[in-house]
C-alpha cells in the first residue's frame, strides 16, 4: 500500500468490477424467481458484454473502426464448438471441457486477429474498417462451405464439399451452411460471468500498463507517439489480438449457450449489434459497454408486447438515445453529478 | 463468347453497384459520414416506384419523378431530425444513428407494405410482332444470333451512372452550391467563417444523394426484379465497399469501384467457384487496399503533424 | 429535448403518411392483423379454458413472409375452432426473426406465458434450436415447416407437419427417373441454406443411384442472389435439360426471368418453397410456364377446404396463402382432433399434455389442406404423398 488514496482510473475498474459482481451474486440469489425469458438471455448477456468489451479496446482505446468482430467471435464459436466436440470422451467433465474449448477457440481467434492485423496495420480510418468487414465477410464465406468431422483417425477437414470420409461411428462436426447441430449445452451464468471477470481484468491491465498508454497515444496522435520512438505496429497488434482472442471465447460462450450455430449468425449485422453497444456505452467506457450490451440485449425482449411494431420501437429507441447521449445540454446536465469525467473520444 | 456473356454481366450488376456507391460516396465525401441507411433510402425509392406504377397505372417516367420527390424529401427530414442534431458529436455516434434510421426504415415498410414480394414492373423492354405474328417483347439487344445477350437495363445504367458521374463532377467543380460543398468536405469550421451555410450545404448533400438512391432503386429494381423491405441492406454494403473500392470521396472512383466490384464477382462465379465468389471478392478488395490503401482513385492524404 | 420529440413525431407522421400514398390495399392487412388477437383474448377470458398454444417465427426481417403466413394460417384455424365451441384456443406467436438466439429467446417469452402446446418454430435453424428447449421442458411441438433432420432427430416430442428435406431430394429424383423427365441434370441451390443444402444432398445421392446425370451443380447465397446468370450459362454450357431448384420461390423467379432473358428454356422442377411464385404481386406467370414442382398444397386447388381458406385468408389479409399458412392451419387443426381423441382439458399441464400428444400423435390419421391420412411415426415425421404439380397457363394442374 504505497498510496492510499487510489488514483481516479483504478477506482473506476474496482467500481466496474464491483458492479459485475454485485450483478452476478444477485442474480444468483434471485435465480429462483427469474422468469425463464430473463433466466435464458443471461449467457448471451455475457457473451455481448464480453464482445462489447473486447471491441471497445479496438474502437475505444486503440482507436480503430472495425466492422468485422463478429468474425472473430465466429472463429472462436467454430474452432472452440469443434475442440468441445473431440474431446467429448477424453474430457468427461464438463466444466474443464468448457475452459479448454474457450482457451482453444482464443486461440485460434488471436491467431486471425494476427493475420488480419497485418494488412490492417498498414491502412487507416475507414479503409481499415471496410478491411475488418470483408475479413467477416470472408470468415462466414469460408464457414458456410467447411466441413469438418471426427473419427477415430482423428480431425478430418474438408472445403466446398462433404469429403471428408468417416469411418464408422464418425460425426460430421460443421456441416457446411448446416452449420454445427446437436452441441451439448455447457455454457452456463457462471462460466461467463467468469469470463467477463477475466476479460475486464485482461483489458483493465493492458490499459493501464506501459503498453496502454502506448495504445492510447497511438490513437490520440499516431505521429507524435511515432516521434518519441512507440512502435506503432507491435502496439497496435497488441490491442489487435487481444481484442480478437476475446472476441473468439465470447463466440465459444455464446455457440456453447444454443444446440445449433451456424456461420450466417455471425454477419455483419452481428458486428454492427455490437458496435452500437460500444458506441453507445462510451468509447473506453468499459463500464457504459457491458451496461449497453445488457441493456440493448434485453431492450428487444421487454419490447415484445409491442408485437408487430416491436422492432420499429427498437429503431426509434435507439435513434433517441444516440440523440439524447450527444445532447449538450443534456451532457451539461448529466456532467454535473461526475465531477471531472473525461468526455469520450473520437474513433476517427 | 462465354467470357464476353461474363464480362457484360458483370457490368450490368457493377453498374448497379456503381449507382447505389455514387450516392454513398457523395455524401461520405460532403458530410463525412458513412450513411448506412442509404441502402434502405433506395428500397423506399423502389417501393414508390412500384406503387405508382403499379397500384396507380402512372407512367413509368411519372414514378420515377415522385419516388426522387419522396426520397428526397425523405433524405431532408432524417437529415434534420436525426443527423443535424450530432453534427458536433463524433462520428461513429451518428454511424449509430445512422444504422438506427436503416432498422426504421425497413421495419416501416415492413409494416407498411408486408414482407411479401413484389415483383418489379419490367419498363425497359420494346414490343415487336415476329414473323407469325405474335408480339414478342424484348428486354435486351442480341448479337451473335443470340449468343451474346445485353439487356436495355444494363445499358440505360450505364448511360444514367455516366450521366450522373459527369453532372455531380461539373456541379461540385462550377457551381456555387458545389464549390460550397468542397469547401465542407476540406473544412467545416473554415467553411463557415468563410461565410459558407454549412448546414444548409449539408442538407443539400443528403437531398442530392438520396434523390440519386430513387433512381439506383428504380434501376436496381429493373434488374433484379424482387422487391422486399430488405432489398437495400446487401446492396447498400456491397456498393460502400465498391465506393471504398474505388476511392471512398471520389466521384469517377464509385463508378469504376462498383463496375470492378461486379465484374470480379461474376468472374469469380464463373472461373473460381459459385460458392466462394464473396470471399473471393473481399480477398480481392483487400489486396487492391494493401497495394493503394486510399482505393484506386482515392488522394493519398499526406498527414500533417 | 421537447423539440426534438416532436419533430420525431412528425418524421413518423411523415413516413406513415407517405405510405399511405403509396398503396391502400396493402395498408388493409396491419390493422386486420391487430383485430385478430383481441378476438381470441375475449374468448379466453370468457370461456377461461383455452389451451395456449404458442410458436415462434420470423415475424421482421428477411424471412418475415414464412413467419407472417404461419402466424395468419394458425390464426385462422384458432378463430374457426374456437367460433364452433368444444376446444379452445389461445394463439401467441413471438417474433425469432430466423435467428437460433432469438427462438431461444421467444421460446422462454411464451413459456413465461404459460404455453401448454407448442407449434415450435418457422423455419429449420431457429426450430433445432427450440425443438432442444421444448425437449428439456416437456412442452409437446409440431411445427408447420421446419424440415430439417436435426429438428425432430432425437427427440420424441417434436412432430413435423411438412416433409422432411432428405425425403423431397430423394423423392423428387424418384419423380424426375420415373417420369423419364430428364437425364441430364442442373442444380442450383443456395450454399447457405440448410433447406436448400438437404434437399440438394439427397437429391444428387438419389440421382446418381437412379442414373441420372448431374452436369452442372452450382450455388448462390445471401446478399449474393440477384445475378444468377454464371449459374445459368453453366447449366446451358453443359447441356442441361432439366433444371433443379432446391430453393424458396423469391431466388427462383430471378431465376426464371434471367433464363428467360437469356433464351435458355430447360425444364423447371422446384421443390414447396416453389409454391407461392404465382401469387408473388407483380410478378409475370408466363415465366413459370411449365415449371414442374412437388408441393402438398396448392392456393389453387379446387378442394371445398382450401377454397374456403384461401377465401377466408385473402379477405383477411389481403394475399394468397402460400404452404407455410397452411401447413400452421393444419397443425391447429391437427392438435384439435388429438386434444379431442385424448380427452385432454385445458387445465392439464404442459407435462401430461406431452405424453397424452405422443400417444395420439403417433397412433392417429389426420385429413388437412397439405394432405389426405396422414399419419407420423415415432420420430415424429409424417407420413404423407407429394403431389406432383405443373404450372400452365398460370395455374397449377396436377401431374398425374
Amino acid at each position: 500500500m504505497k498510496k492510499l488514496k487510489l488514483n481516479q482510473t483504478t477506482r473506476r475498474n474496482y467500481l466496474t468490477y464491483g458492479l459485475v459482481i454485485l450483478a452476478y451474486a444477485i442474480l444468483q440469489i434471485m435465480n429462483g424467481s427469474l422468469s425463464s425469458s430473463l433466466k435464458g438471455m443471461l449467457v448471451p448477456i455475457c457473451a455481448y458484454v464480453v464482445m462489447a468489451v473486447s471491441l471497445n479496446l479496438t474502437v475505444g482505446v486503440l482507436g480503430e473502426l472495425s466492422l468485422g468482430h463478429a468474425g472473430f467471435m465466429s472463429m472462436g464459436a467454430f474452432t472452440g464448438v469443434t475442440a468441445a466436440v473431440a474431446l467429448q470422451d477424453l474430457i468427461p467433465a464438463a466444466p474443464l471441457r468448457m475452459i479448454v474449448a474457450l482457451i482453444v477457440g482464443a486461440a485460434f481467434a488471436a491467431l486471425a486477429g494476427f493475420l488480419i492485423g497485418i494488412p490492417v496495420l498498414r491502412l487507416n480510418g475507414d479503409y481499415l474498417a471496410i478491411v475488418t468487414l470483408a475479413f467477416g465477410e470472408i470468415i462466414k464465406s469460408i464457414f458456410n462451405n467447411l466441413y469438418v468431422g471426427v473419427d477415430s483417425s482423428g480431425l478430418h477437414m474438408s472445403l466446398l464439399s462433404d469429403n471428408t470420409n468417416l469411418e464408422e461411428g464418425g460425426k460430421l462436426i460443421i456441416g457446411g451452411p448446416m452449420g454445427i447441430g446437436g452441441i451439448q449445452k455447457i455454457s452456463t451464468f457462471t462460466a461467463g460471468f467468469l469470463l467477463v471477470m477475466v476479460t475486464l481484468v485482461v483489458v483493465f491491465h493492458l490499459v493501464n500498463s506501459r503498453a496502454g498508454r502506448a495504445i492510447m497515444a497511438i490513437r490520440d496522435n499516431r505521429i507524435a507517439a511515432e516521434s518519441v520512438g512507440v512502435n506503432i505496429t507491435k502496439y497496435k497488434m497488441m490491442a489487435f489480438v487481444t481484442s480478437s482472442a476475446l472476441a473468439g471465447a465470447a463466440g465459444v460462450l455464446f455457440a456453447m449457450n444454443y444446440s445449433t450455430i451456424v456461420a450466417n449468425k455471425f454477419d455483419f449485422n452481428t458486428s454492427i449489434l455490437v458496435l452500437v453497444f460500444v458506441v453507445l456505452g462510451g468509447l473506453g467506457n468499459m463500464l457504459g459497454s457491458i451496461i449497453a450490451a445488457a441493456a440493448l440485449t434485453i431492450l428487444p425482449e421487454a419490447l415484445r408486447q409491442f408485437s408487430d411494431y416491436r422492432m420499429l420501437v427498437y429503431a426509434i429507441v435507439l435513434i433517441l438515445v444516440m440523440l439524447a447521449t450527444n445532447n449538450p445540454t443534456l451532457k451539461a446536465f448529466f456532467g454535473r453529478f461526475k465531477p471531472g469525467k473525461r468526455s469520450g473520444k473520437e474513433a476517427a | 463468347m462465354t467470357f464476353l456473356n461474363f464480362l457484360i454481366s458483370g457490368i450490368s450488376l457493377g453498374s448497379i453497384y456503381a449507382i447505389i456507391a455514387l450516392g454513398y460516396t457523395m455524401v461520405y465525401g460532403i458530410a463525412k459520414m458513412l450513411n448506412f441507411a442509404h441502402g434502405d433510402v433506395i428500397m423506399v425509392g423502389a417501393y414508390i416506384c412500384f406503387y405508382a406504377v403499379s397500384r396507380f397505372s402512372l407512367p413509368p417516367v411519372v414514378g420515377v419523378i415522385l419516388a426522387m420527390l419522396v426520397c428526397t424529401v425523405l433524405g431532408i427530414v432524417v437529415e434534420r431530425l436525426a443527423y443535424k442534431p450530432l453534427r458536433q458529436a463524433p462520428s461513429l455516434a451518428v454511424l449509430i444513428t445512422a444504422i438506427g434510421v436503416s432498422y426504421f426504415l425497413q421495419n416501416s415498410a415492413l409494416l407498411l407494405w408486408s414482407s411479401n414480394p413484389k415483383v418489379f414492373p419490367a419498363f425497359f423492354t420494346t414490343e415487336s410482332v415476329d414473323a407469325a405474328g405474335k408480339t414478342v417483347t424484348k428486354n435486351g439487344i442480341q448479337l451473335f444470333d443470340g449468343r451474346l445477350n445485353i439487356s436495355y437495363v444494363t445499358i440505360v445504367t450505364i448511360v444514367v451512372c455516366i450521366i450522373i458521374m459527369v453532372g455531380l463532377t461539373l456541379f461540385t467543380a462550377h457551381t456555387k452550391m458545389g464549390k460550397a460543398m468542397r469547401a465542407c468536405s476540406e473544412d467545416k469550421g473554415a467553411a463557415q467563417l468563410m461565410g459558407i451555410n454549412v448546414n444548409g450545404t449539408i442538407s443539400m448533400t443528403f437531398a442530392i444523394g438520396s434523390g440519386l438512391a430513387a433512381i439506383a432503386g428504380v434501376l436496381l429494381c429493373s434488374a433484379y426484379p424482387t422487391l422486399v423491405p430488405t432489398t437495400g441492406s446487401m446492396p447498400g454494403i456491397k456498393a460502400f465497399t465498391a465506393a471504398v473500392f474505388g476511392g471512398i470521396g471520389s466521384i469517377p472512383g464509385a463508378l469504376l469501384g462498383g463496375l470492378m466490384l461486379g465484374v470480379i464477382e461474376i468472374f469469380a462465379k464463373a472461373y473460381i467457384s459459385t460458392q466462394l465468389s464473396d470471399a473471393v471478392v473481399f480477398a480481392v478488395l483487400i489486396v487492391v487496399l494493401l497495394v493503394k490503401p486510399a482505393g484506386l482513385l482515392g488522394k493519398q492524404v499526406r498527414e500533417k503533424v | 429535448m421537447k423539440k426534438k420529440f416532436v419533430s420525431f413525431m412528425m418524421a413518423m407522421v411523415m413516413v406513415l403518411s407517405l405510405a399511405a400514398c403509396g398503396g391502400k390495399d396493402s395498408d388493409a392487412p396491419a390493422p386486420e392483423n391487430n383485430d385478430a388477437p383481441p378476438a381470441t383474448e375475449t374468448n379466453d377470458s370468457a370461456s377461461g379454458a383455452a389451451f395456449k398454444l404458442g410458436g415462434t417465427g420470423p415475424l421482421t426481417g428477411g424471412a418475415a413472409i414464412y413467419g407472417n403466413a404461419a402466424k395468419n394460417g394458425a390464426q385462422i384455424a384458432v378463430d374457426e375452432i374456437n367460433a364452433m365451441g368444444g376446444i379452445q384456443f389461445e394463439l401467441k406467436y413471438e417474433d425469432d426473426t430466423h435467428d437460433a438466439e432469438k427462438a431461444v429467446n421467444a421460446y422462454n417469452a411464451l413459456k413465461d406465458w404459460g404455453m401448454q402446446l407448442s407449434l415450435g418454430s418457422v423455419t429449420s435453424k431457429p426450430c433445432e434450436a427450440t425443438s432442444v428447449m421444448n425437449f428439456e421442458d416437456r412442452i409437446f411441438a409440431l411445427t408447420p415447416s421446419a424440415s430439417s433432420t436435426g429438428t425432430i432427430e432425437g427427440k420424441d416430442n417434436m412432430f413435423q407437419m411438412c416433409f422432411m428435406d432428405p425425403n423431397q431430394g430423394s423423392a423428387s429424383a424418384q419423380y424426375i427417373a420415373d417420369k423419364g423427365l430428364g437425364t441430364k441434370i442442373a442444380v442450383i441451390w443456395m450454399s447457405d441454406d440448410p433447406y436448400s443444402k438437404g434437399i440438394r444432398d439427397t437429391f444428387t445421392e438419389k440421382a446418381a443411384e437412379l442414373g441420372l446425370e448431374i452436369v452442372s451443380d452450382t450455388t448462390f447465397a445471401t446478399g449474393n442472389d440477384t445475378d444468377f446468370s454464371v449459374q445459368l450459362a453453366d447449366a446451358q454450357k453443359n447441356g442441361a435439360d432439366l433444371v433443379f431448384l432446391p430453393m424458396y420461390y423469391q431466388p427462383a423467379s430471378l431465376i426464371l426471368a434471367q433464363a428467360n432473358a437469356a433464351g435458355y428454356a430447360p425444364k423447371w422442377f422446384g421443390v414447396d418453397g416453389m409454391d407461392g411464385i404465382l401469387t408473388m404481386e407483380g410478378f409475370d406467370a408466363s415465366l413459370a410456364e411449365g415449371v414442374m414442382l412437388l408441393t402438398p398444397f396448392n392456393a389453387d386447388s379446387t378442394d371445398e377446404k382450401t377454397a374456403a381458406f384461401v377465401a377466408e385468408y385473402q379477405k383477411r389479409f389481403n394475399e394468397i396463402p402460400n404452404q407455410f399458412a397452411a401447413d400452421a392451419y393444419d397443425c391447429v387443426y391437427a392438435y384439435k382432433q388429438a386434444l379431442e381423441a385424448a380427452g385432454a382439458t385445458p387445465d392439464m399441464s404442459a407435462e401430461e399434455l406431452c405424453a397424452a400428444m405422443i400417444e395420439q400423435f403417433t397412433s392417429m390419421t389426420f385429413d388437412g389442406l397439405t394432405g389426405e391420412s396422414m399419419t407420423w411415426d415415432a420420430t415424429g415425421a409424417v407420413s404423407k404423398s407429394p403431389k406432383g404439380m405443373v404450372i400452365e397457363n398460370g395455374a397449377y394442374v396436377g401431374l398425374d
